[in-house]
């Protein structure tokens, strides 16, 4: 919050630069100002980033760079629009969110559901939590040869590795927003007679909404990690296969745009769950 | 009423059936088997944060599954008479302590039980609110003559609510006497506050209650020695 005290400062230092000048050109000036706090925030987020391109590109040009690890924004950009028109970028990003999607809403539901389960019923918590607290901690990409042998090098694996991921994120948070609820909250729902759906829907999934979005987005952030790493080595098409085969083919250009479309695909879905997020948990306004 | 510690909220939560009691047996009349036996407003905020104050209120009559129009219907009758019609669709976060209790008691009345069960529901509230509230509840409960147990610190409150007055001793916990409040109905606050029979009431109660509160001090030190060598809450081992 520090930057907001400091942004809000530069805009009045602006402000008053303006009043010093004569009255009229003031106010001509003032009107033409684009420049509104909120403006000026997002501007100064945007600066950052396009001096380490500027910077990168230049380093290149001047031989400061090795632009054979590194190649220039430019060739990148080049090799973007090359990547569209050919197809390729759209069928991979296809492939790759397509296996994201299933794994993630598969892994995330199961996760939403026994969380919620863990968290109200303590036998349930009881059964389930050695089980959870020993698979939670193994990287699940340890598991992936182990995944492959099972399914095969097919779609089926991916999934399931992805779910997995997302699984656990979610399941872990979700029980702990459901054991964060104050006592008092159950002790009404029992008073009035709240039947088990109610428990489920009226009182665990509500109350826990906050900590179940930290945990889809941990969950989310996991699923592109493990995408694109089981991509790697169980895939033909799709983003993190591209990776490899640009590695093989030495086509650095390519490997960058699938760095830049994966920081792309992360910045959109964080954006798009926290649009959600402000949708569904309208009462959590409180600071 | 009765001293800290005596056991007054465990006694009430064994009648709300959220708690077992160890020994003794409990018998409630109920008079119409459909309708709940009995609703809790509870001391602490009790009031989802996650529901508008429209959906606080009807969350009872939703558990119990009564269809939507009525439930309805009930719920916005309950918002005007606790005058919180302007905060149909406010949620928690936006409300004073004070309307979040009237929420919390619009949502006992409004699942229209047998019996209404209060925990000392004003006893966080300041002073004026608390008093806007008592008026509010003689004013919900006279339409409705439910019963209520009511627990208070309060000999005010009592006496400004109640019919009878059933004092308990301290730890542990049994009936100690009852005091029959016969000040005439519809009340007001401000008005039995001058009234001498209300001063002499108030002097019977605390006659009652004050060696209990003595006791209760004396037995202070043990019981806090106990509660620290055992993780037991002292009020669980009231005897009923």
């Amino acid at each position: 919050m520090s930057s907001t005290a400091e942004d809000y400062r530069v805009a009045t230092d602006q402000n008053t630069a303006v009043t010093e000048e004569t009255v009229p050109r003031a106010r001509r000036e003032r009107r033409r100002l684009p420049l509104s706090p909120d403006r000026l925030r997002s501007l100064l987020g945007l600066m950052s980033p396009l001096a380490l391109l500027l910077l990168w590109e230049a380093g290149v040009h001047l031989g400061l760079v090795d632009y054979r690890f590194f190649p220039a924004p430019t060739a990148i950009l080049a090799e973007t629009w090359d990547m569209l028109r050919s197809g390729e970028l759209v069928r991979d990003m296809g492939w790759s969110l397509s296996r994201i999607f299933v794994g993630f809403f598969g892994g995330g539901f199961l996760g939403l559901v026994v969380g919620l389960s863990m968290g109200l019923f303590r036998p349930v918590r009881l059964l389930l939590r050695p089980i959870v607290s020993a698979i939670y901690p193994i990287p699940k990409l340890a598991l992936y040869p182990l995944i492959l042998l099972v399914f095969g090098i097919s779609e089926t694996a991916m999934y399931f590795t992805i779910g997995l991921g997302t699984f656990f994120m979610v399941l872990i948070n979700t029980q702990a927003g459901v054991l964060n609820l104050d006592k008092i909250y159950l002790d009404v729902a029992k008073n009035y007679g709240a039947s088990r759906k109610d428990y489920y829907l009226k009182i665990a999934l509500p109350g826990a909404l906050p900590l179940i979005f930290t945990g889809i987005e941990l969950g989310m952030g996991m699923a592109l990690l493990l995408i694109v790493a089981a991509e790697m080595v169980g895939a033909d098409a799709g983003i993190g296969q591209n990776i490899w085969t640009a590695r093989d083919t030495f086509q650095i250009e390519q490997m960058f745009v699938s760095f830049f479309l994966i920081a792309l695909l992360g910045y959109l879905f964080a954006e798009l769950l926290a649009a959600i997020e402000r949708r569904v948990i309208p009462w959590k306004r409180e600071g | 009423m009765g001293p800290s510690g005596c056991g007054k909220t465990t006694l009430l939560r064994i009648l709300a059936g959220l708690e077992t009691a160890t020994s003794g047996q409990m018998r409630i009349a109920q008079r119409n088997p459909d309708k709940p036996l009995n609703s809790m407003v509870f001391q602490d905020q009790s009031i989802f944060p996650w529901m508008s104050v429209r959906k606080n209120i009807s969350f009872g009559l939703e558990c119990r599954g009564v269809d939507r129009k009525t439930t309805r219907a009930v719920a916005d009758r309950y918002i005007e008479m606790v005058g919180l019609g302007k905060f149909a669709d406010a949620y928690p976060f936006q409300l004073s302590g004070g309307m979040k209790q009237r929420v919390s008691v619009a949502r006992a009345f409004a699942n229209d039980p047998e019996i209404l069960l209060m925990d000392e529901p004003f006893a966080a509230l300041d002073e004026q609110n608390k008093l806007l509230l008592q008026e509010e509840l003689l004013r919900i409960w006279e339409g409705s003559n439910k019963t209520v147990v009511f627990i208070t610190h309060s000999i005010d409150e009592a006496l400004v609510l109640a019919d009878r007055v059933i004092v308990m001793t301290a730890h542990p916990g049994t009936f100690k006497e009852e005091v029959e409040i016969d000040l005439p109905r519809p009340r007001r606050i401000a008005e039995l506050r001058q009234d001498p029979h209300f001063n002499q009431l108030f002097a019977q109660v605390w006659e009652i209650l004050k060696d209990e509160v003595a006791k209760a001090k004396e037995r202070e030190g043990y019981s806090f020695h106990r509660r620290e060598r055992s993780a037991l809450d002292d009020e669980s081992h009231m005897v009923m």
